[in-house]
């Protein structure tokens, strides 16, 4: 994801969009974030010290596997001179003050959580600290100067205070700003390795995600839904469902038919019986072949050009020895391993609802427009996520939930998505072709263009962020590409297929960068050159680049010439104010291919945890190979093919190699590492395959191209 | 009115016979920590253990327990292995978004209560049926083969 600037009117807007409008006009200033307790020290949105001396950090972000409570709360207990142990993190609810500045809205997502509270995080934590030093000096009558903060005391002297025992006093002292922060030669806390702050809980089932949740009173739904999407009910007749014991309601909720009862299994069995007629509307004759044809014949169409320099058209004309090729990527569903799933209860003061959610501020809106109240009527609690991905920024569910407990007022009701319905009602990623062309002369790029033809998740998620043609999350991987080029057209075409799509873990970083990392290797081979130092001589310019690749290729063992029977492939890029280098060995042949060894290098600047930034970028390789090897969402008469892991198959620990991290630090603050890993896997995995058996292939998922993975 | 025996205590459950243990535990007993992912025997998310063994508690009904023994999540810690095995995802940091690590945790349990010692390639044949979707696949391995040295009193 781009950075976005945000203003109060980016947050109206972006609220406006999740909710269809009803939230034009809506503002949460004045509001302050949980009402403080009386003799609480809460300075700032963010952290509380309570009498007793307990900590809580209100985090803004939602934690779904990327480490959020552990590395903000870091960043918090930096400046506040406390042992992160010690702080307790608690979920935040909806509000302006919580907006991420990367994206303008209050969003998780686009690898943006630590560089966004970079900043006000450790100024929250030092401003914190230097009102309960204030206290301490003024208690003692001593000159604030002398007096130190350290691991939840204030010292002077003789003196000791606990940062408890101050809160009350520091609660009445002005908010000082532009406090210093610490250099980074004095961190005590950032940088260092400590166990995540929700390990442990996660060890032992302790942990409570939305499905977890469980209310006084609370009923379960089960849906079923159209099985095409966008269709609605035609009719149904839920007469035996509702006479079933424990079933309480059957409801229409236009989309499908829900049942509500006291037990999730007898919801479910009551619902799965309900003869259900459907108008499955116009997506009912979609295709995938027929989805890919489309955007074929648009590749002619007007063109947004993200990247540009010299003039490809004299290398590149007809006849003049350009290579070409076209890439294609097959759709993909999310498949979080925790089902979609909400909790919602509808009564006369308003909604409150209760989910593993990545955009609250969007399930507010979605919240507010099902039940027709008022934004303000709306509570939002999130909870922990069991896998985001992208997949809940969206809240269809959210809807869906708040419009089946309508039915039953008062009374919350979860609902639960079972996998079929998860896989087959999606927000794809979207289906993508690339038509790359290139030319090489001197060994080395003299010309390379390269359009992207895809459906645009923007235009339907936030309109108003697409403007000329120009859908910046399609344009990720082109606007950052590192590599010295002299004549350069890097466009992006949208093209609608019909079927809805979604940001899904690195967006289109993935999909450029698997036909751009594949096709710079095709010209090196046209160029006679190792792709290795193919790669290096066109980074001059980019000596971070150039570091984490050289270091990857060493780590691997990298060589130009392997041994019969193994191949090694390499792929280079920037995301997220990081660069990354990725080299994956195999060996084997085509009908058995086996991943030896995947290696990875990242420079993110500054890892605030490193431990759990290496584990960020050994999920996100896991999380593109689903990509790379075999799995794929496909539409027959307008429904997803796919039912489950055994036809969407995710890998698992057998498909896996050993993934080898390592980190440089090369100092400033913080890139983004949450989806750093993704990109490269699958041209990685390519090109490897190149390497190993000659074939090219130009398809992702990489089985569809003819090979076999062991 | 069924009888369940569940880490070691008794219970009684007013559920259908044909109840998944699954709910049975989520819904019925409000124990949450076993978890819902495929509802067919596909992720390993829902894994107990009857008698010992590693079992999907999604596809099991209550009807198949009539005087059986089912550890769940919550239960295990007690245990030696389960213990030795939280432990070692603890040393590890293996959880991520944590969603499926009940059940690899149950699964890496009951491996290591049959097979104090297993191989490399009996680790990955006994997990491969428990799915990470956030890819902590390296670190459960090596968190297995941890905790059975510790078992062995080799930390």
């Amino acid at each position: 994801m781009t950075a976005t600037p945000v203003t109060r009117r980016d947050f109206i807007k972006v609220s406006a969009i999740a909710s269809g409008g009803l939230l034009i006009g809506f503002r949460l200033e004045g509001k302050t974030p949980s009402a403080p307790e009386a003799a609480n020290f809460t300075p700032n949105a963010w952290v509380t010290v309570a009498p007793d001396g307990s900590i809580t950090l209100t985090c803004h972000r939602n934690e779904m596997g990327q480490d959020v409570h552990t590395s903000l709360t870091m960043l918090l207990a930096e400046e506040l001179h406390v042992d992160p142990r010690r702080v307790k993190v608690v979920q935040a609810t909806v509000d302006p003050v919580y907006i991420n500045a990367m994206l303008g809205g209050q969003i998780t997502g686009g690898s943006t959580s630590v560089r966004d509270a970079w900043m006000p995080l450790r100024q929250a934590g030092a401003a914190a600290r230097t009102m309960l030093v204030s206290a301490a000096a003024a208690r003692w009558n001593a000159p604030v100067g002398d007096c130190r903060a350290e691991n939840g005391f204030v010292l002077h002297g003789p003196h000791k205070a606990s940062y408890g025992s101050l809160a009350a006093a520091a609660a009445k002292l002005p908010v000082p700003k532009d406090v210093p922060l610490k250099d980074a030669a004095n961190f005590a806390v950032i940088g260092k390795n400590l166990p995540r702050l929700d390990g442990s809980d996660k060890a032992r089932g302790r942990t409570v995600y939305g499905m977890d949740v469980k209310q006084p009173g609370m009923l379960y739904a089960a849906l079923v839904p159209c099985p095409v999407i966008g269709g609605k009910v035609a009719s149904f007749d839920g007469a035996a469902a509702s006479k079933r014991p424990g079933v309480r309601a059957v409801v229409n909720i236009g989309e499908g038919v829900a049942v509500v009862a006291n037990h999730f299994w007898t919801a479910h069995t009551a619902a799965d019986a309900i003869p259900i007629q459907w108008d499955e509307g116009p997506a009912a004759t979609l295709d995938t072949a027929g989805m890919f044809a489309k955007l074929d014949r648009a590749r002619n169409n007007p063109a947004f050009v993200a990247k540009q320099a010299g003039d490809v058209s004299v290398p590149l004309a007809t006849g003049g020895g350009a290579v070409e090729a076209e890439y294609t990527c097959q759709m993909l569903s999310h498949a979080t391993l925790e089902p979609q799933n909400c909790t919602a209860r509808v009564n006369s003061t308003g909604v409150d609802v209760w989910g593993s959610l990545q955009f609250p501020q969007g399930a507010l809106g979605a919240a507010a427009a099902a039940a027709g109240v008022k934004p303000e009527q709306v509570r939002i609690h999130p909870q922990f996520l069991g896998g985001g991905f992208g997949r809940r920024l969206e809240n269809d569910f959210v809807a869906q939930a708040v419009a089946i407990a309508k039915a039953v007022p008062g009374t919350p009701v979860q609902l639960i998505w079972t996998r079929p319905q998860d896989l087959q009602h999606d927000f794809y990623r979207p289906p993508s072709l690339h038509v790359m062309r290139g030319a090489v002369s001197n060994g080395r790029i003299s010309a390379l263009s390269s359009t992207l033809i895809s459906p645009s998740i923007t235009s339907r998620a936030f309109p108003a962020f697409v403007q000329k043609g120009n859908d910046p999350f399609m344009t990720e991987g082109l606007v950052n590409l590192t590599y010295d080029i002299p004549n350069i057209e890097l466009r992006s075409i949208i093209e609608e297929v019909g079927i809805r799509v979604g940001y899904w873990r690195s967006v289109s970083h993935a999909l450029n960068a698997f036909a751009i990392e594949s096709f710079v290797d095709e010209l090196a081979l046209a160029a006679h050159q190792d792709p290795v130092a193919f790669r290096l001589a066109m980074l001059e310019k980019m000596p971070r680049q150039r570091a984490v690749l050289e270091r990857a290729a060493r780590m691997a063992g990298y060589t130009a010439t392997p041994a019969s029977g193994r191949g090694f492939g390499v792929a280079s890029m920037e995301c997220y104010e990081t660069n990354v280098a990725l080299v994956c060995e195999v060996s084997g042949s085509a009908d058995a291919i086996k991943l030896e060894r995947i290696t990875a290098c990242a420079d993110c600047g500054f890892a605030v945890h490193p431990d759990q930034a290496i584990a960020q970028l050994q999920g996100g390789i896991v999380t593109g190979l689903i990509q790379a090897l075999r799995s794929k969402i496909t539409v027959k008469n307008g429904r997803v093919e796919q039912s489950n892991f055994h036809d969407f198959q995710l890998p698992r620990m057998n498909q896996v190699p050993p993934i080898q991290v390592e980190l440089v630090q090369s100092g400033g603050k913080p890139g983004g590492i949450g989806e750093v890993g993704v990109p490269l896997a699958a041209p990685v995995v390519a090109n490897a395959v190149f390497s190993l058996t000659g074939k090219r292939i130009r398809s992702t998922p990489l089985e569809d191209g003819g090979v076999r993975f062991v | 009115m069924a009888t369940l025996h569940l880490n070691g205590k008794t219970v009684t459950v007013d559920a259908a016979p044909d109840t998944p243990l699954l709910w049975v535990l989520r819904d019925h007993l409000k124990m949450t920590g076993t978890k819902f992912g495929c509802g067919a025997s596909l992720c390993g998310a829902c894994t107990v253990h009857v008698d010992g063994v590693a079992t999907r508690s999604c596809v099991t009904p209550l009807s198949a327990l009539a005087g059986k023994r089912v550890t769940s999540i919550e239960g295990i810690a007690t245990g030696r292995v389960g213990a030795a095995v939280q432990a070692a995802w603890d040393k590890h940091q293996v959880p991520q978004c944590g969603y499926c690590q009940s059940g690899q945790v149950m699964t890496a349990t009951a491996l290591l209560s049959k097979n104090p010692k297993p191989s490399d390639a009996q680790i990955v044949e006994a997990m491969q049926g428990n799915l990470c979707r956030c890819g902590t696949y390296g670190r459960i391995e090596a968190a297995v083969r941890d905790a059975a040295l510790a078992l062995e009193g080799k930390p």
